[in-house]
């Protein structure tokens, strides 16, 4: 694997929009050629070398580059976005959709991202170290097909509508979420290892959810069903499993109705 | 001798009343009488007839007084200010006419600008949730012809939208409604004992911000499936007995506003409400409505949606349309300092935004075009004063239904005065003349 | 007005009768002409290319107000896919409800010059004309809908046929619109009610009238006012196992009616996309192809024109004043649901959809449309149409014509079927060997089309005297091509003509055209009843006043006005 550093000399003005930075538009490049693919400021097109030093190379295909991002990243958009493979690292805050329609390959965000990271996400991983914003791996406005695979992983807290619409893949927070968790989901699993809020699976169909800590207020569409030992992302302990929800529609398999699942810790 | 002009349009909510009777001098040029109207239509009317209104545009100097400018003057400071900020945000466009609102898109275009509308402190909820589930709808006249049930979920309409209760939903005899009143039963959900609530046949006194639990909590109702004993501050007896009465109308219609889309969870308690609506639509019909505010926010987003797809908060910055409220919104936009500069058109975000972003409107190039003296025309560089729509010249509005409706012109503008669509057609010119276009 | 000799292209023209032989066609004047004509015209070099006359869609849903819930309400259907203004061009966006700068530039790289709008709700008309106006390029006109309408049922419920007519001629000048349209017959005002009517003697509630007085009422109305097209007709139970008796039920009120017209229309039924009603079997689990059956009817009966509704296996949009079934589709797929009912006329729903080739019934669907056409004897009554976006968007109407012209395409695609041996044993198309040829295409797509609208003395053809729509294609009949080189060709044409402007220069827009907007002024002779029946409606149950409800002439800012004298 080759690796392309990129370390922010000039903040933008207003906000820069880098969908070029990813394995995918840097495979094959020299650091001379990467510098000149293009980023946004506003309707102004630019070079990435004008916001960017540029060193290293990329490898022959995206899954053989790895990107390593420096610096304030805080006003800088798209970061890896639809990448379908390879490695990015941002050391620093980044801003909206970091691995936004991401498909494969490894993120890694040394700080916080804000809002829409892992939209619409299809595949591979997003590890962020710092916390995350609202829409974390959530649907694109309207699309009734949210994150469908992969996993993201948040060590801090993440923000309101997660997973929002999610159909597969993984997401874990480390900290607290803010409100309306997994609402419309038909799939996937999201781990919250803090505290939530209200509106844990809202309008769910199917899916589960995992919370280690409290939740301010359950919604009045969830059941109590039954106490079980599980084990969750290396933890064990024991749940208390709620059904819901319940106003929503659900499928039938083997004649038996499926619920979307929510569970709750009552001891380690 | 005085004229009488009839089926006046009144531009001032969404309800769109268009029996309005306007008597006006002989000679066109005074407006003397508003009828039919109600308080805060007909001073719409009257208001334009203020003996000290502002005619001329102005430009804010120095000092901090005005200067007052030529429109030729305000047309080359306007498309300057746009043709040289990297990412403009031209805001507003409620309260003016479709044609205005298609001449904006194309200086938008032209300049690559953010183009939003008030649906983004408003409806702009309503419209994502729809995105997510849909909207089954109607036209009021269907609610007049044949609701029975009729439902005001966070809405006021007695003070917001006062003639909706007798021209469309509680009072009127219909064609299947010949009783009127007395055929309806009148549903309020709201934590206020409004003027709405109180004549209503049910109040539910909910709980403040707890919106979407009772939306989820009738739709368990109505699937006969158990609830906890209290949800939003409703026993579960009231929730099961409120299922029932909206499953047994023939045609139920619930109306909302800002008291459920913009408190916590937003676009949720919407789409929750929406699905209560498909819900119903199992055992009887049902439709749902949002009750617009500004009399042309929908046409706005018709408009918009024609030509770019989307009814608000509409990104043209890079050449094509993207959108994405959170971010092409246009408090997200100035919380965030994603824009440069500031146009706002038919609309007062300098009294409906929260304050950090009217300061951000102060710092930054800002042209406000607006009929009237507004907070915004007060920290806006430009303020460019025009002819009042609906009043002084026509144009296609849309109903909250989203019936297009044409307004019309009943008196002349003050000499020299010119109209919203006037006043851009000037600005794209001097955009593309600019851009050498 | 500039000159134009298209040279020595390969023409199919059906109303010159030229099959493919090389012809030069001459404009001048926004009109074609005789090459004798002109005299110093811009040469246009077609040698090797196909020429043919621009293309007539006879429905779509292209603009109004359901068209831009479906906009409005799919950002994802236009996420990727906007892009920037070009030259002329303003910036684009959307993929099976594109915005309309979108539709008229892409219905203009295929060839196409004139689409109806197919269904137009009368309270909504002035959204449908300010869509339209802001559509480039194309003549356009909107059909008024009119089969759930109260006057029309409380007029027919009687047999007024007078009255009905009146009231049509009313509403056409009000609306500016151009034909009749009927869709799902009081079935929509049921819907009002949460009920539907499921076939032509199911009676509409309250209204006491079924369907079939409905249908024939209104064929007679047409035929009354003599108006250029027929009534227009998208029947009960569309969408539904074994609804092909329905449709046949339908078809067979239209029986001993005469065209009265003096536009040149034979038939006095059109009924639009017919794939949607032509089902057996009793469950989505045997659905069956009734294509055999349905054109087994067709083609016997001279006085019906269809349109097929090809399903293009695409994601897509459907939106339909047929409320019952857009809601009976959302309890199928589950997906976000619009529902517009509107007062005293009409409704509407709209529902996202995916046509896939995994899907058994999509398959069927996919084969039965292609069915219509390849058993058609008579391709001047049978058109092309994917009743966009409802069985797939309009830009796959090449990809179409790949399928109708060529077996090995069908083939390809009934290969990739998940499903395909259940598909052929509920079809016909893997026993049909017809390879259409490109001047059966002109019939279906050009002149057929331009003659059941009744509008054969503008559009269609290539006869001097007629408009100079002409379109240019990169596609030699006589040399070998493969399938795709047919779909290639047509979606992107060489050069286009609209009324004798050059609309497409090398597959370049070079110009926005003249867009004119078609309706049709019914006169009739003066009906108090019927008046005295409006305003008292407007004053009693409708919500505008009726002075607030009269499109006015400057929504459509270069009408082209159709005269039709009906005063006896």
């Amino acid at each position: 694997m080759e690796t392309v550093t990129l370390t922010i000399k000039n903040q933008p003005g207003l906000f820069l929009e880098a969908d070029s930075i990813t394995p995918d538009a840097f495979a094959g490049k020299k650091a001379e050629e990467i510098v000149d693919l293009p980023v946004y400021v506003g309707r102004d097109e630019h070079r990435l070398g004008d916001f960017f030093e540029v060193s290293g190379r990329a490898g022959a295909t995206p899954a053989e580059t790895k990107i390593v991002v420096n610096g304030d990243l805080s006003r800088v958009k798209y970061i890896g976005m639809k990448m379908t493979g390879g490695e990015v690292v941002a050391n620093g805050n980044a801003d909206m959709y970091v691995g936004a329609w991401m498909q494969g390959g490894k993120i890694t965000v040394n700080g916080n991202v804000d809002a829409f990271a892992g939209t619409g996400m299809k595949g591979g991983e997003i590890l962020i170290n710092g916390n995350a914003g609202n829409y974390l791996g959530a649907a694109y406005r309207g699309d009734w097909r949210g994150m469908a695979g992969g996993k993201i992983i948040v060590k801090g807290n993440a923000g309101s509508d997660l997973g929002t619409f999610m159909n597969g893949g993984e997401i874990i927070v480390g900290g607290d979420v803010d409100v309306h968790v997994a609402t419309h989901a038909e799939g996937g699993k999201i781990v919250i290892k803090g505290n939530a809020k209200r509106r844990l699976g809202g309008q769910m169909v199917e899916g589960e959810i995992y919370v280690f800590g409290d939740i301010e207020l359950m919604m009045p569409g969830f059941a109590y069903r039954k106490d079980v030992d599980i084990e969750v992302d290396g933890t064990k302990g024991l749940f208390a499993l709620y059904e819901g929800d319940l106003g929503e529609r659900h499928r039938k398999r083997k004649g038996q109705m499926i619920y979307g699942k929510l569970y709750q810790r009552i001891r380690a | 001798m005085t004229k009488t002009i009839t089926d006046v349009v009144c531009p001032f909510c969404g309800t769109l009343c268009d029996d309005l009777e306007v008597v006006v001098s002989d000679d066109g040029k005074k407006l003397l009488e508003v009828y039919n109207a109600c308080a805060i239509g007909a001073e719409k009317f009257l208001h334009s007839q203020a003996k000290d209104r502002i005619t001329r545009p102005r430009m804010r100097q120095e000092d901090g007084s005005w200067k007052e400018i030529s429109y030729d003057e305000a047309a080359d400071y306007t498309a300057r200010m746009l043709a040289d900020a990297k990412k403009p945000l031209m805001y507003g466009w409620s309260s003016t006419n479709c044609e205005a609102q298609s001449v904006g898109s194309e200086i938008g275009e032209a300049v690559g600008a953010v183009m939003d509308n008030t649906a983004t402190v408003c409806h702009g909820t309503s419209l994502i949730a729809v995105q997510d589930i849909g909207i089954p709808s109607c036209t009021l006249g269907e609610v007049k012809n044949r609701a029975d049930r009729i439902l005001f979920w966070g809405c006021n309409p007695a003070h917001a939208h006062p003639r909706h209760m007798s021209r469309y939903s509680i009072f009127p005899r219909g064609f299947f409604t010949g009783k009127g009143h007395t055929g309806r039963k009148v549903i309020v959900v709201d934590p206020r004992v409004t003027d709405t609530a109180r004549v209503a046949d049910v109040h539910l006194q909910i709980e403040q911000g707890h919106d979407y639990e009772l939306l989820d909590a009738l739709r368990v109702a109505f699937k006969g499936e158990q609830l906890p004993d209290v949800v939003a501050g409703i026993p579960k007896a009231k929730i099961y007995e409120v299922a029932e009465t909206l499953k047994s109308g023939r045609f139920a219609i619930i109306f909302f506003g800002m008291g459920v889309t913009q408190s916590i969870g937003k676009n949720h308690n919407i789409d929750a409400a929406i699905a209560v609506t498909r819900d119903l639509n199992e055992y009887t019909k049902a439709a749902i409505m949002p009750m617009r505010g500004h009399y042309n926010v929908t046409g706005s987003g018709q408009v918009w949606g024609w030509q770019f797809g989307f009814p608000f908060a509409v990104d043209l910055s890079r050449g094509f349309a993207r959108y994405n409220p959170g971010e092409t919104t246009s408090n997200d936009l100035l919380r965030r300092d994603e824009v440069d500069a500031v146009f706002v058109l038919g609309s007062d975000p300098g009294a409906h935004f929260p304050f950090s972003s009217v300061r951000k409107i102060y710092d930054l190039p800002s042209v406000a075009v607006e009929p009237h003296e507004t907070p915004t025309t007060e920290i806006c560089k430009v303020h460019v004063p025009v002819a009042f729509v609906g009043v002084e010249v026509g144009g296609c509005a849309y109903r909250m239904d989203n019936v297009p409706i044409e307004t019309r012109k009943v008196v002349d503008a003050p000499e020299g005065m010119m109209t919203d669509e006037e006043f851009l057609k000037s600005v794209l010119m001097r955009v593309r003349e600019i851009k050498g276009v | 007005m500039a000159e134009f000799l298209i040279k020595n292209g390969f023409v199919f023209d059906p109303i010159l009768g030229i099959k493919g032989d090389v012809a030069d066609i001459a404009i001048k004047d926004g009109k074609i002409v005789e090459t004798s004509a002109v005299t110093k015209p811009k040469i246009i070099d077609a040698a090797g290319k196909t020429v043919m006359a621009g293309g007539v869609d006879i429905h779509a849903h292209v603009a109004g107000p359901k068209v831009n819930i479906g906009r409005n309400f799919r950002p994802e259907d236009k996420l990727f896919n906007c892009t920037p203004g070009h030259g002329i061009e303003r910036m684009q966006g959307g993929f099976s409800v594109p915005t309309t700068i979108r539709t008229g530039y892409n219905y203009a790289r295929m060839g196409y010059t004139t689409v109806m709008e197919a269904a137009m709700p009368p309270l909504y008309a002035r959204h449908t004309h300010e869509e339209m106006r802001d559509t480039p390029i194309l003549d356009q006109g909107a059909y008024p809908v009119f089969g759930n309408n109260w006057f029309v049922l409380e007029y027919l419920k009687n047999h007024e046929i007078e009255n009905t007519a009146a009231y049509i001629a009313w509403l056409l000048r009000a609306t500016k619109g151009y034909a009749v349209k009927v869709v799902n017959p009081g079935g929509t005002e049921a819907w009002a009610w949460g009920l539907n009517c499921d076939n032509v003697h199911d009676p509409v509630p309250y209204f006491d009238i079924t369907p079939a007085q409905i249908i024939k009422g209104l064929i007679e109305a047409n035929e009354y006012l003599g108006l250029p097209h027929s009534m227009h007709m998208h029947a009960n139970n569309l969408g539904n196992p074994g609804n092909y008796t329905t449709t046949l039920d339908s078809f067979k009120l239209s029986e001993g009616i005469k065209p009265n017209s003096k536009f040149g229309r034979d038939q006095v039924m059109h009924h639009t996309h017919v794939q949607f009603h032509s089902y057996g079997g009793d469950s989505w689990a045997n659905v069956e192809s009734k294509a055999k059956e349905i054109m087994g009817y067709v083609n016997s009966h001279d006085n019906i024109t269809i349109d097929m509704g090809q399903v293009t296996l695409d994601e897509t949009t459907t939106m339909t004043a047929d409320g019952p079934f857009e809601h009976h589709l959302t309890e199928l797929n589950h997906l976000k649901w619009a529902n517009a009912d509107v007062e005293l006329e009409t409704g509407s729903g709209v529902v996202p959809y995916i046509y896939s080739p995994n899907i058994k019934v999509c398959a069927i669907q996919w084969c039965i449309g292609l069915e219509l056409a390849l058993l058609a004897k008579d391709p001047m009554r049978v058109f092309m149409t994917t009743d966009h976006p409802n069985a797939g968007p309009f830009i796959r109407y090449p990809r179409i014509m790949k399928w109708l012209m060529s077996q090995e395409a069908r083939e390809q695609q009934i290969d990739a079927f998940k499903y395909k041996d259940k598909v052929i044993d509920a079809t016909n198309l893997a026993g049909i060997d017809r390879e259409l040829d490109l001047y059966e295409i002109a019939q279906m797509t050009r002149a057929g089309p331009a003659k059941s609208l009744g509008l054969a003395h503008m559009y269609g053809g290539l006869a001097p005297g007629l408009e100079a729509d002409v379109a240019v294609f990169d596609f030699n009949p006589n040399e070998s091509y493969v399938p795709d080189d047919i779909e290639n060709a047509f979606s992107n044409a060489r050069h286009l003509f609209k009324a004798g402007v050059q609309i497409i220069s090398d597959h370049e827009i070079v110009s926005n055209g003249n867009k004119r907007t078609l309706w049709v002024n019914a006169r009739v002779n003066e009906n108090p009843q019927v008046m005295r029946d409006v305003k008292e409606k407007f004053l009693r149950y409708y919500t505008v006043t009726l002075n607030n409800y009269e499109v006015s002439g400057h929504y459509l800012p270069n009408p082209y006005v159709i005269e039709v004298d009906a005063t006896q």
